[in-house]
């Protein structure tokens, strides 16, 4: 047969190519449902990472739903707009204006998980943030990247290195959101806490300090919310007494 | 016969090396032999995925018109990469994260096409299945040799696993930075065809 002619060159290429759509299609279609759980069961991995001293390797999925207890949106003004369910609810598109937060019960105290968004050097970075009940010191953060330098602005993955000594730091300084800086090692920052940088990894570092001013920033007035309930109980002591939002109630 | 089929497994080990002689697939040499683990799970993926396109290749060798066989052979490769990487995303999700873009560059590494068009076309199936195997192992074999020095010296790790005690760091040692950064692996990949050479005289050009 002769296999140069322009019409079976043409048919050739029609059969070959029907037959690699549909064995691509047959396969995308097979292993769609395992790909998207996934997905999801590493987005649960990323927020319990936040939770430091939380070990989950066992059943990550199991642990989620035990532990995060409330997913709600909040507005600018820190009330809670929608309550949702963290586990049937997770795959919820957050709209434009709402603020999502996880909720977390750790030994009978709460947590607030936040989400980060922001840029690195090569491309997107993003995290979780876990603050205590007093909306101020940080219990736990988690930090992850597209394509950062391995070794150097991939360090910002380093739970030991970079991540551990955001614990205990306070966002709220004098009344007011004032974020954490992160500094060259033996730099000062004024007026707010502060982290080490990664050595040789400085736009990447400086990345992580814009994200956590950006995307904790919109969550000012919830912070301070706490703030101004703890300053009017001067019994403050146990925080579970104040855990009242009265204005949210019903507004489901 | 025989002589051939064991040509076609075992050359491309050391005296035929795809990486240290025909110097293909260099790229992806750079790109994931940071650590162990992902190099191995490259080396594997590519082995794989060469034995099967030479295989298909092979069968298809008599109809392929002449004049559109790269497209033919790229269609193959791209169908057989995007199965093989869905099905990571499906079994083996951490490891589908780490090599994203390196499994879907696999497409573009040289070696793929190299074998295809050089063996593939012109050979049976069986010889063609073992000539992909013998490339896949080969270029595993420098990716995990490349990777192995990377992880070792530059993190102290082998699979993560510290290898480095930590009394050494304690006394002032000091990771190597550098070979975390894709020159190193060139140097190391370097060093391996020197030696390479120096044991294989009949390859030294003259």
């Amino acid at each position: 047969m002769n296999t140069n002619k322009n019409s079976y060159t043409l048919i050739y290429m029609v059969i070959i190519i029907t037959i690699v759509s549909l064995l691509l299609s047959i396969t995308s279609g097979v292993l769609r449902t395992r790909q998207d759980e996934n997905v999801k069961l590493d987005k649960k991995k990323q927020i319990l990472s936040s939770l430091t001293g939380l070990d989950f390797s066992a059943d990550a999925a199991g642990v989620y739903a035990s532990t995060i207890k409330e997913y709600n949106m909040l507005d600018a003004e820190g009330n809670t707009v929608k309550n949702l369910n963290p586990v049937e609810d997770f795959d919820y598109q957050v709209q434009e204006g709402e603020l999502p937060i996880y909720i977390a019960e750790i030994d009978g105290s709460t947590k607030y998980i936040i989400p980060m968004n922001g840029n690195g050097l090569w491309g997107a970075i993003w995290g979780y943030i876990a603050l205590n009940e007093d909306r101020n010191t940080i219990y736990g953060i988690y930090f992850n990247h597209a394509g950062e330098t391995p070794g150097l602005g991939a360090e910002i993955t380093n739970k030991v290195k970079f991540c551990d000594p955001f614990i205990g730091k306070e966002l709220i300084k004098n009344g007011k959101f004032a974020s954490i800086a992160v500094m060259k090692v033996g730099q000062k920052a004024e007026g707010q806490d502060q982290v080490d940088a990664i050595s040789g990894g400085t736009i990447t570092s400086k990345g992580v300090e814009t994200m956590l001013q950006t995307s904790l920033g919109k969550y000012e007035k919830f912070f301070l919310a706490k703030e101004e309930a703890v300053a009017e109980v001067p019994v403050a002591e146990n925080n579970e007494i104040v855990e009242v939002e009265p204005e949210t109630e019903g507004e489901k | 016969m025989k002589e051939e089929l064991k040509n076609a497994l075992l050359g491309p080990l050391s005296k035929n090396n795809p990486v240290a002689v025909q110097v293909l697939g260099i790229c992806s040499a750079l790109a994931v032999t940071v650590q162990l683990k992902p190099a191995i799970v490259m080396g594997l993926s590519v082995t794989i995925i060469v034995a099967m396109a030479n295989v298909v290749i092979s069968l298809l060798r008599n109809t392929v018109p002449n004049n559109v066989r790269i497209i033919v052979q790229l269609v193959v490769v791209a169908a057989l990469v995007t199965i093989v990487s869905e099905i990571l995303k499906a079994f083996l999700y951490d490891l589908s994260v780490q090599l994203s873009v390196y499994i879907g560059l696999i497409i573009t590494n040289c070696i793929l096409m190299g074998r295809l068009e050089a063996f593939a076309m012109g050979n049976k199936p069986g010889a063609s299945l073992l000539d992909g195997i013998g490339n896949g192992i080969g270029y595993a074999w420098i990716l995990i040799v490349v990777a192995f020095f990377r992880e070792l010296l530059g993190a102290g790790t082998l699979f993560g696993y510290r290898i480095i005690p930590e009394s050494f760091y304690e006394m002032g040692y000091v990771n190597n930075g550098m070979m975390m950064m894709p020159a190193m692996a060139l140097i190391i990949v370097a060093c391996i065809i020197w030696v390479h050479r120096s044991i294989n005289k009949d390859l030294q050009e003259k």
